[in-house]
């Protein structure tokens, strides 16, 4: 693994390379494994280790980016010059910033210890063993099992010429776990930096009895229903929505939020956050050029309150004719690395619960005719500006009525309006670290929803 | 190359290793992309490695690396043994490899400008050009455009004896125009959505597409849609342009046929299928008129999914998928081969890049155009009443491939043989069997074209992979139009 002594001195090397005023290196360094299973068999089993350098050089307004794998003085001088060539033929952008300093990589934070070493020793025997345990669950229940369990390490720093130098080494470990009955299936998923955290048998046990209770699942015609979003399923489907709280979003016009800034626009029980310092957060303290994180409220008892600034977004809109109407405009940490065109995005979001917060379990109790939702996949946009997304409801989805949870149904398609969604919740749960597949991790809670918006039911 | 080869079989086979393969892959790739005239993303990016993969105790192994020195590979070698060991403690079965014969070939995708070779200047000069051409428009609020160049050189050894050296070059290129107008977001691409077209081609690709001169009507169309018609909802008939067909392809056959997915190995993530294997040979999948091969041989023409031999060394094929309407063929690979009969793989497996397992992927999955020669404005004239849609906007499809939607950017309603008003924010949806048994009429060779899908998701860890498609347009009857904004 790259530590940060090598990575100054290959960035040293680099620079020697370089033949240009300023020069940003971004490393990345993994070890990577995953064991995956189907059928109760270890069917695909992988390793990896590999690491990069990606080479950015600016002068003149102009700056652009080489990336190569291969850390030898020819291969590292040739990734510099490829770099130089594409910056050299553009059109000056005096719209360019200087690369960030060591005060801006520096702006206080509490330090993150996210790198356990009991989940970067994990062997191959360790995660057969693992999987061996989940399929004994599904063989007791007369399931078949599908899913992976993984284990990495990995390293990301930013070293520049104008003497920043930022690192940050995590671990993480994950397990999905998919239970399969003939005419059902549950799911489970999760992942956490620390192994420890990682409760492999209660989750197959949790998969194993959603599939079992979703056997011979009956169709409902579809329609709007009060609906009961487990952590998974609310991450996924809000998750579409913060790629539009960045300042380049709202200057691009391509945002949800465009005119909206300072409205409220959700119920007034949603508050969210981007807190990389949460505890139960995941990431790495700075952005794409090295400057810290900071917490930014994104969403205050409903009012959208700020979005998110990378350094040039910042500075192209205090002095634009939106920076009256977009509120605090301030560098929060959050830029993807240069150049790109997609500017920052909260990417380490919580939600904040109001207190009083429901169990599942108190959720269906109180819900007279509604459906409980595990899962949701293959998320996709249809009005960027409604918010309005497509899906499907998948591996455990359940018919409540009169406080009970009745039987297993076919999955839905449903047609939502977000900002109808988060205007429409009844109750919400404790937030909790959850992982999807639609989107990133998340810090968010099962939520009550009324009214959701249900088109069609598939066969199964 | 072959020396990295000879150190990892001799780790491999001395730790106990029944079979292993090795793959070198040296990919490098350059990406520039404009906004509003300015460049936004500029970048290229090398990439050098090895995966190796063992079977031992009948169960596989895998690891890869960056560093391809002899103690590195002979430590890789190690891991993958070890790996494989490990798995060998969680199975049912053992795996069956079907037999294939070794292979010694050099190829390369046919390439008539090396797209490397063409300066950034002039990449960059032609991406603002067709930046400003759309910024000229009124009402237009932010324009983008992008240039992907690609260039994939793998060798691939097996210890029974494979020596495949293959260079596939990658030229992408596309544009797009946002307009922003009370609360509506509208957008045009050309010529699709998504990053536009990709094919095994060089930069002779980008002269052929035509960019700068579609640029005006492009921009043009994003803004005329703020006044367009919503898109009615009920049953109606539908005409979907080519690139919307091959997304259709692709996501309602192109999945489903995977046998791997029919098997349940990737029920976790990507999902499974409902063509499960006693359809084979008896599904009614669409009308008499449907036609479809998974083709990856070169004859076929410079998809994503072209290639001379796939990452496990099977000659590429041509599988027919779909035969006048029944189901006739999955995608298979040495491994699944034999549940469904055969004694060979059909040559699907194909692995993101050195640090990724082979998985079977789609190749160049294509529907045939129609025999009888009938031009775009011949279907309309023969279709009194319905929408044509093109350029997708969003696709969703459920975990079995039954249940679609899709979204488009732009409609126009077909009246009386001709196209008529424009329609905003179209979309269809429906059941996968249902569609393409509705199929009623395909234009024929001169209309059909071969999109490239650069971004198909698959696998755990995720692999990316480009996929091929052709398709012609063509008119499918009883379709439910509106779906998506239905109770919104």
């Amino acid at each position: 693994m790259l530590d940060q002594n090598r990575a100054q001195e290959v960035f040293n090397r680099i620079k020697k390379f370089s033949t240009v005023d300023e020069v940003e290196v971004m490393f990345s360094s993994a070890n990577y494994s995953l064991t995956r299973f189907a059928n109760n068999t270890i069917h695909q089993n992988v390793s990896e280790v590999n690491e990069a350098a990606s080479i950015r050089v600016a002068f003149d307004g102009k700056t652009a980016r080489a990336t190569t794998n291969r850390f030898d003085d020819e291969n590292l001088k040739r990734a510099v010059q490829s770099a130089e060539s594409i910056a050299r033929v553009q059109e000056p952008n005096p719209e360019r910033l200087p690369m960030a300093t060591p005060a801006e990589a520096n702006q206080g934070g509490p330090p993150l210890v996210r790198w356990f070493e009991q989940t970067a020793r994990i062997t191959p025997a360790d995660r057969a063993e693992a999987v061996g345990q989940i399929v004994t669950t599904a063989k007791k229940n007369s399931l078949v099992t599908a899913g992976i369990y993984s284990n990495s390490e990995h390293a990301e720093g930013i070293v520049n010429s104008k003497g920043l130098n930022v690192f940050h080494k995590q671990s993480s470990s994950e397990v999905s776990i998919t239970m399969l009955a003939d005419d059902s299936s549950g799911w489970q998923k999760a992942n956490f930096p620390d192994i420890r955290d990682l409760d492999h048998l209660r989750l197959a046990e949790i998969a194993a009895q959603k599939a079992r209770e979703s056997r011979v699942p009956q169709e409902l015609p579809p329609g709007k229903f009060t609906v009961i979003l487990e952590p998974a399923a609310v991450l996924d489907i809000v998750g579409f929505m913060f790629w539009d709280f960045g300042g380049l979003a709202i200057i691009d016009q391509r945002s949800f939020l465009n005119n909206r800034i300072g409205t409220r626009l959700f119920g007034e029980d949603i508050t969210i956050m981007d807190d990389v310092y949460h505890p139960l957060q995941a990431g790495a303290p700075f952005d794409g050029e090295g400057v810290r994180r900071k917490k930014v409220t994104l969403v205050e008892n409903g009012v959208i309150r700020n979005v998110v600034y990378a350094r040039s977004t910042a500075e192209k809109i205090r002095h634009s004719e939106l920076a009256a109407h977009v509120g605090n405009v301030e560098v929060t940490g959050h830029g993807f690395p240069l150049p790109n065109e997609v500017g920052e995005a909260p990417v380490n979001v919580v939600f904040i619960t109001p207190g009083k917060e429901q169990t599942t379990e108190q959720m269906i109790a109180g819900t007279e005719r509604g459906i409980l939702i595990t899962r949701l996949w293959y998320i996709r946009e249809v009005d960027p500006y409604e918010k309005i997304v497509t899906g499907m409801t998948r591996d455990g989805t359940f018919f409540i009525e009169n406080g009970k949870v009745k039987h297993g149904i076919r999955n839905f398609r449903f047609n939502q309006s977000l900002i109808e969604m988060l205007s429409s919740v009844e109750a919400m749960g404790q937030a909790v670290r959850s992982s999807g597949e639609e989107s990133f991790d998340m810090v968010v809670p099962a939520m009550k929803v009324r009214d959701f918006n249900f088109t069609e039911a598939t066969k199964f | 190359m072959k020396q990295i080869s000879d150190w990892a079989f001799n780790t491999a086979s001395q730790r106990g290793a029944q079979y292993a393969d090795v793959r070198v892959v040296d990919e490098r790739s350059r990406d520039l992309t404009t906004k509003n005239g300015k460049v936004g993303h500029a970048a290229s990016s090398d990439s050098l490695g090895a995966g190796i993969r063992v079977l031992v105790n009948d169960s596989w192994g895998f690891a890869a690396t960056d560093d391809l020195s002899r103690e590195s590979i002979d430590r890789t070698a190690a891991k993958a043994v070890e790996i494989a060991q490990a798995s060998a403690t969680v199975k049912e079965h053992p795996i069956r490899m079907a037999p294939e014969p070794a292979a010694r070939i050099e190829w390369s995708s046919p390439c008539k400008i090396d797209p490397f070779t063409t300066s950034i200047e002039q990449n960059l000069d032609l991406l603002v050009k067709i930046d400003r051409e759309m910024m000229a428009v009124q009402g237009v609020t932010m324009v983008e455009s992008s240039l992907h160049f690609g260039r994939y050189e793998q060798w691939f050894y097996s210890t029974e004896g494979s020596d495949i050296h293959q260079t596939r070059f990658i030229t992408g290129a596309g544009f797009s125009a946002l307009s922003f107008q009370g609360t509506e977001i509208q957008k045009r691409s050309y010529p699709n959505s998504f990053g536009g077209q990709h094919q095994n081609k060089g930069y002779e690709l980008i002269e052929e597409l035509k960019l700068l001169e579609n640029a005006r009507r492009i921009a043009e169309e994003a803004v005329a849609l703020h006044k367009a018609d919503k898109c009615p909802q009920g049953k109606g008939t539908l005409v979907l342009g080519s690139s919307q067909l091959g997304l259709q392809i692709h996501e309602s056959i192109g999945h489903p046929i995977e046998l791997d997915r029919v098997l349940g190995m990737e029920a976790n993530f990507a999902g499974t299928s409902f063509l499960t294997l006693e359809k084979l040979r008896k599904l009614r999948y669409g009308s008499d008129i449907v036609n479809v091969v998974a083709d990856a041989t070169e004859q076929h023409g410079p998809g994503l999914g072209t290639f001379a031999y796939d990452d496990e060394g099977v000659k590429a094929q041509c599988t027919p998928i779909i035969t006048n309407g029944l189901f006739t063929g999955y995608i298979s690979s040495r491994e699944t081969a034999h549940t469904i009969g055969e004694n060979r793989s059909n040559g699907t497996m194909r692995a993101e890049g050195w640090n990724r397992i082979p998985l079977i992927r789609m190749t160049n999955i294509s529907i045939l155009p129609g025999e009888k020669p009938l031009t775009f404005e011949q279907l309309l004239a023969d279709t009194d009443d319905g929408i044509y849609l093109e350029t997708n906007r969003s696709w969703s499809i459920d975990d079995k491939r039954y249940n679609f939607q899709f979204g488009c950017e732009i409609g126009w309603e077909i009246k009386s043989g001709k196209l008529g008003r424009m329609i905003k924010n179209p979309s269809y949806s429906g059941i996968t069997t249902e569609f393409w048994n509705s199929m009623d009429a395909i234009c024929s060779r001169d209309q059909w074209v071969l999109w490239g899908t650069p971004n198909c998701g698959k696998g755990q860890p995720m692999q990316t992979m480009g996929t091929g498609h052709g398709a012609a347009p063509a008119r499918f009857r009883n379709v439910k139009l509106g779906t998506a904004y239905q109770g919104n």
